[in-house]
């Protein structure tokens, strides 16, 4: 039976390692942003030895292209994009340090593996609620790469972010198992 | 002759974009809540709760729904008595939807193809719209407007099929593209399918389907069937919610069928997310 969970990032192993596929989480703490293009660039960095925008140990890195915000609020809309576009980054990020991603949509195998393998967690946020899962947002800060516009590396303070267990740290997939549960032949 | 003028067009142009980018359309939201009532799985369940909490939040507090506010596609009929004073409607059009991106606070999602450089920056300029135009007889315009996100035109498809591939043969295609998308396109979906015409009717065929408000009745009653089947097929996929696993995949599959060459069936598959945003006006 699925769990509910209230974490505080940074994530540790022994955090991440409680978690099964299916279950809730309210994340709170601090995020960073990253699409495509943020992170062809961190990898480089990790590539080259470089130190990166952030610590990357424990991180949970969300994966959002936000709308502008309007005057006074600390970012607009923020839901998830798609992930598959971040697949050949992640098992990277995952082998560094990092132990959570957000997303929407299916993983590779190689992305599953490397979960299982760092104590990693790909968790799912409701796609298209942005109003929502942006008011969960405290406060953004642009740390890096201004000119990508809302592809840019922000460090996020959030509250009680609403997220489901993908993958754990098992080799589970939620979009497997929930299928089979439902399927009709 | 009418004449309307070129700033009318554009208010009205801009006010539904930014009526659309942030209040769910009342059949896509009463359609939701069924769904939830009706969803056996507790994890899809949960994920249109919190669509519909979303729904209301952006409604109230006039954020996007979506951070994906779409493309901009119209399709747009013409009365042959009306002429726009002051510029064409085209541009029109195309004012409109750059000062409603701009003014709501919508996310420009238009790039180049290859160097993928935002045409302008991130504010505004969602441009060019997708306009169709149609010219039908009377002194009116009639706008009908759809934000379209990536995630569901992604997973959109369209195929020429030999004439005896006949209904089964459309409705495995359907389910084939619904049961690859998986979660991508945001379900709860709304599934338009363009049947018949030529390569390209057929597309923009299953693009103006998702126009059609849902919970509506196909006038042709064989189709109405047909949507029924499919909409039947899709949900036992068991996709659910965000591809969570559930038995609410789709909110509805509207068809519309044209007649097409002796030699071929074309189909169109195009999708939309359960954040349907889409309206309509006349002036
Ligand atoms: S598919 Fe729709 S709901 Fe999902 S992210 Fe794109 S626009 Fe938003």
């Amino acid at each position: 039976m699925a769990k509910t969970y209230y974490l505080t990032t940074p994530l540790s192993s022994e955090d991440t390692r409680a978690l099964k596929s299916g279950d809730i989480v309210y994340i709170s703490g601090t995020i960073f942003t990253a699409r495509d293009a943020a992170h062809k660039r961190l990898v480089e960095l990790i590539e080259k030895g470089e130190e990166l925008p952030f610590d990357i140990e424990g991180s949970v890195i969300y994966f959002v292209g936000p709308t502008p915000p309007k005057p006074g609020d600390p970012i607009g809309s923020a839901g998830p994009t798609t992930s598959y576009r971040m697949d050949s980054y992640s098992p990277i990020m995952l082998e560094h340090g990092s132990k959570g991603m957000i997303g929407k949509g299916k993983r590779s195998q190689e992305v599953k593996d490397a979960c299982k393998m760092y104590d990693g967690i790909y968790f799912g946020a409701t796609g298209g609620a942005g109003a929502l899962l942006g008011k969960k947002i405290k406060s953004a800060e642009v740390i890096a790469y201004p000119e990508l516009g809302p592809e840019a590396v922000r460090k996020l303070e959030v509250e009680n972010f609403p997220v489901t267990v993908i993958n754990d740290t098992y080799g589970n997939d939620l979009y497997q198992m929930g299928r089979e549960m439902y399927e009709v032949k | 002759m009418r004449e309307i003028e070129f700033d009318e067009v554009v208010k009205a142009v801009r006010n539904m974009i930014i009526h659309c980018g942030t209040d769910l359309p009342q059949d896509t939201y009463d359609a939701l809540v069924v769904a939830m009532e009706e969803e056996k799985s507790h994890v899809s369940k949960e994920v249109i709760r919190q669509i519909l909490e979303n729904a209301n939040i952006a409604k109230d507090e006039k954020r996007p729904l979506c951070q994906d506010t779409g493309l901009a596609v119209f399709f747009v009929k013409v009365g042959d008595e009306v002429k726009i004073k002051g510029g064409l409607l085209k541009d029109a059009i195309n004012k409109g939807t750059e000062q409603g991106y701009t003014d709501a606070y919508l996310r420009a999602s238009t790039c180049e193809p290859f160097s993928r450089a935002n045409l302008k920056d991130t504010v505004g300029y969602n441009l060019p719209a997708i306009i169709h135009f149609d010219i039908v007889a009377g002194d009116k315009i009639d706008i009908e407007y759809a934000a379209k996100g990536g995630g569901s035109e992604n997973v959109s498809r369209a195929r020429v099929f030999p004439p005896a591939a006949g209904k089964e043969g459309i409705i495995e295609y359907v389910k084939e593209v619904i049961s690859d998308a998986g979660g991508n396109p945001c379900p709860p979906i709304t599934v338009g399918i363009g049947i018949g015409g030529t390569f390209e009717k057929a597309a923009i065929s299953s693009k103006h389907a998702l126009f059609r408000d849902i919970g509506s009745k196909n006038e042709d009653p064989e189709m109405d069937e047909m949507e029924q089947v499919i909409l039947d097929e899709i949900n036992n996929l068991g996709i659910g919610a965000m591809g969570m696993g559930g038995t609410k995949t789709a909110l509805a599959v509207h068809i519309e069928s044209n007649p097409c060459h002796i030699a071929s069936l074309p189909v169109s598959v195009n999708v939309q997310c359960h954040s349907s945003r889409h309206t309509h006006i006349t002036i």
